[in-house]
């Protein structure tokens, strides 16, 4: 239930915000310069790191749990303890791919 | 009435019952995710592969086809799975049919949009002349 709505609210902000900082980051690569620069200090900043981190967390939640409705979609996974394991999977996944991607993104490489 | 239709008189004239459509739509959101999951993927890791992220580094993976083909899929598979699920959401909660109407043409508008706008900048980058 909880991951369901999730899954709507993810995707949601994945259609609006992803889309349109995907379409920026390609607008400032291929104007390159200035119009780079723009993006990277506004990625940089604390509002726009949060936002980033949200969508990559969107992203792997929305991923997820859309493998589950596929799994589900096929008529499997509704036994009640298997699909409640599969939900919370989800989410324990999401979050820990998001941590895995960041630490590399800001720590590992330079 | 046939033996396959199973609405009532009332209902027939009422117009209620299957719309007889829908399932393109369905099976376009889930084809749609499955080319994501293998897209989504691509990109993620080709980004965390990069030596750097800064726009001569970028600019190089997005001329090669091993980026720029990938990414023009990425942005066309995308907006339609965007499309797809975002006219859900307003089917779902929108009731007025006038409303649903504008918000759905809407979605389509700054779908397609997006979309033209996006490869117009991979186009850029891909066939721009210098790196």
């Amino acid at each position: 239930m909880a991951v369901s709505i999730l899954h709507r609210v993810t995707g949601a902000a994945l259609s609006l915000a992803g889309l349109a900082v995907l379409t920026w980051w390609l607008l400032a690569i291929a104007e390159g310069g200035e119009a780079y620069e723009t993006f990277t200090k506004a990625a940089a900043h604390p509002v726009g790191l949060i936002v980033l981190i949200g969508l990559t967390w969107s992203f792997f939640q929305h991923l997820l749990s859309g493998v589950r409705h596929l799994v589900m979609d096929s008529g499997a996974g509704f036994e009640l303890a298997t699909n409640k394991r599969f939900a919370i999977l989800t989410i324990v996944g999401s979050v820990l791919l998001t941590i895995i991607l960041w630490a590399w993104l800001l720590g590992v490489r330079p | 009435m046939s033996l396959g239709d199973s609405s009532t008189p009332l209902g027939r004239v009422r117009g209620l019952g299957s719309a007889r459509e829908g399932g393109e739509h369905w099976l376009s959101e889930r084809v749609t995710s499955i080319a994501l999951l293998l897209l989504g993927t691509w990109l993620i890791v080709s980004v965390l592969l990069l030596p750097a992220l800064d726009q001569r580094t970028l600019t190089e993976w997005l001329r090669s086809p091993w980026g720029a083909v990938p990414m023009a899929l990425l942005v066309i598979v995308g907006f339609k799975h965007a499309l797809d699920g975002m006219k859900v959401v307003v089917d779902d909660y929108v009731h007025d049919e006038g409303s649903r109407f504008a918000m759905n043409t809407l979605l389509l508008f700054l779908a397609v949009g997006g979309a033209a706008l996006a490869l117009f900048a991979l186009a850029k980058i891909a066939f721009g002349g210098h790196a």
